[in-house]
């Protein structure tokens, strides 16, 4: 079900421009994020205005995943319909300012749809209501229908990003393992679906185990471990044609936690030989490998720095499970965590600034970030058994997986946003675990 | 019904004999499946022969099992795989596989190495007791299939383990 959708984004014409760009970044519009909101913003988002029969429900459809996407950043609070004063019955009539500031909207966001056979067309604009202007200008979006939740998604990273100054991150997928029965009986198959649980595509059968799946930089291919021959080993899929193919199949040896490099062509994981885990990494077309780690210890989960230059990684050469970096081609490592407990499943931001991980401190499994040095270690979560952060696109959120307690116990995904707030489950058909959040779709 | 429990048993046993796939063997373990040659599945022959795998499986004793997080053999261990090894020994056509598992108190990528660890704990000692290392393969399953499900030590003590699963004789 890869459904098409060619966006375009395109100016709406004629459309003026917001007087002053200053004006938008010192007033009430701007959240800071950085600096920890306390009240969520209030803005209305009335259901967009259809331009053509028949279209109406597709214009409140619309305006509830616009709505949805903004209120689940933590970040907004959407005004309901019931206290609107004025409606939006003409996407080119002029806002009543007075109207929406009289039930304190600080924002405001009014679309048109036009839907057109299999075609949609969408165009928005945002307004600050207390200044009485346009934040921005008016852009419409096209595609096809089936593919309308991701133009909803896009209107809302248009309107995020233009009030936090931040990357958006609503239009994106996520891959991930779909689980279902019980822990002693448990199958496990590949699926794909947006960020928000929506639009579910299964990538595999659940016949053999597969564990952790990870998007490439582009979204286009997933690395995976599958224990289709019954060992383990690392598969890659591309997500198009859900073709795959057997990376490594050396007898004698396991391989499993795989990851691309930023240039999409080299990978690193881990194999297993005797009692002996190490890092290597490996061309992709070539079958190459080099050898990266080599020590008696445990090496894996790494992950690539977004310049690639780096990889952080688990080792428990120390004696217990605990981060380390080094240099892409292997060579000299720098431990970095030196908290109470055990330390894994690092991933590296995509801003370069934080490495996000699982803890396992006095019983219990958090997901945390801390600098690149290991300082400013910070918990974002506390339970029976977090585990495996994976970063949105904009290094603002982080989505990973949550096992309850006990023989009926189940694992769900959940996000968090890098500051500890905004905790929510992501619902998803069945149970899910080790998610892989993609990038920000062109 | 005593008919169908004993074509069960042969259909179980040719299985046995013919699958070399461990992810088909140890991977259901104590998940109903009555083909899996684990804790509560049906298996070959009868326990009173000595040599079936059923007489391994529960006269020898086919598992070792590991303290938190460790892959050191323990005394019992070792007089397991002492009995393992004097049985693989007086039944040359069979291969196994010793499968290394974790309890859910770690995190996946770790769990399969520290799996793997445990599995070749097992084969290291076997073979050291004689038993050739080609009739020997080991996989780490990590935390994927546990046999007991409670979230307690009794539970973990039991799925931190190293499963020897008979497979399919040399000359079969």
């Amino acid at each position: 079900m890869m459904y098409r959708v060619l966006c375009t984004l395109l100016a709406v014409g004629a459309i003026t421009f917001a007087p002053t760009l200053t004006r938008a970044q010192s007033g009430p519009l701007r959240i800071e994020i950085t600096e920890g909101v306390i009240e969520p913003l209030p803005i209305a988002v009335p259901d967009l205005v259809a331009e053509t029969a028949g279209s109406a429900e597709m214009g409140a459809q619309l305006a509830r995943v616009i709505a949805a996407d903004l209120t689940g950043t933590g970040l907004f609070r959407e005004l309901p319909g019931s206290a609107f004063i004025s409606q939006i019955g003409d996407f080119g009539a002029p806002v009543q300012y007075a109207d929406w500031k009289a039930i304190n909207a600080q924002a405001l966001v009014t679309g048109a749809v036009n839907v057109s056979g299999n075609q949609i067309n969408v165009k928005f604009r945002l307004y600050d209501v207390f200044s009485g202007a346009e934040l921005g200008e008016g852009l419409q979006f096209s595609g096809t229908v089936d593919g309308w939740r991701r133009i909803a998604h896009k209107v809302a990273d248009v309107v995020y990003s233009r009030i936090t100054g931040e990357g958006g991150y609503f239009d994106s997928r996520v891959v991930y393992v779909s689980e279902t029965g019980p822990k002693d009986n448990r199958r496990k198959r590949l699926a794909v679906m947006d960020y928000d649980g929506a639009n579910v595509q299964y990538l595999t059968g659940s016949e053999d185990i597969v564990l952790a799946p990870r998007f490439s930089k582009t979204g286009d291919r997933v690395l995976y471990t599958s224990y289709e021959t019954g060992f383990p080993r690392i598969y890659v899929l591309d997500v198009g044609s859900v073709q795959q193919r057997v990376l490594e199949n050396n007898v004698g040896t396991m391989s499993f936690a795989p990851r691309f490099a930023p240039d999409g062509q080299t990978l690193v994981y881990s194999v297993s030989q005797g009692s002996n885990t190490d890092i290597y990494s490996m061309n992709i077309n070539s079958g190459a490998t080099t050898r990266l780690t080599n020590t008696p210890a445990i090496e894996t989960a790494p992950s690539f720095s977004p310049d690639g230059g780096r990889i952080v990684f688990e080792s428990d050469r120390s004696g217990s499970q605990q981060l380390y970096v080094m240099p892409a081609g292997g060579g000299e490592a720098t431990r970095i965590s030196f908290g109470e407990g055990r330390y894994g499943t690092p991933v590296w931001s995509p801003r370069g600034d934080l490495i996000a991980f699982t803890k396992q401190s006095k019983g219990r499994f958090h997901v945390g970030v801390m600098r690149i040095d290991g300082s400013e270690e910070r918990l974002l979560t506390a339970s029976f058994l977090d585990e495996g952060p994976t970063w949105s696109p904009n290094g603002r959120v982080i989505m990973f997986a949550r096992e309850t307690q006990g023989a009926d116990g189940r694992s769900t995904l959940y996000s968090v946003d890098i500051t500890g707030r905004n905790l929510r489950a992501v619902r998803t058909p069945e149970g899910g675990s080790d998610p892989s959040w993609g990038p920000l779709q062109p | 019904m005593k008919l169908r429990t004993s074509l069960l048993i042969t259909f179980a046993a040719l299985t046995l004999a013919a699958c070399t796939n461990p992810n088909r063997f140890g991977g259901g373990e104590g998940g109903g499946d009555p083909f899996a040659n684990g804790a509560n599945g049906a298996i070959a022959g009868s326990v009173s022969d000595p040599s079936s795998p059923a007489y391994f499986q529960q006269a020898v004793g086919d598992r070792v099992l590991f303290a938190v997080d460790q892959s050191t053999l323990s005394p019992e261990g070792r007089a397991t795989l002492d009995g393992q090894a004097v049985w693989l020994l007086q039944n040359a056509d069979y291969t196994a596989v010793i499968e290394g598992h974790a309890d859910e108190r770690g995190t996946r990528e770790y769990n399969v190495a520290l799996g793997a660890r445990r599995a070749d704990a097992a084969r290291a000692y076997l073979v050291s007791q004689g038993v050739p290392s080609s009739r020997l393969q080991v996989v780490s399953y990590g935390k994927e299939r546990p046999i007991e499900i409670c979230s307690d030590e009794a539970c973990y003590g039991q799925n931190r383990r190293a499963v020897t699963v008979l497979a399919g004789g040399l000359s079969s």
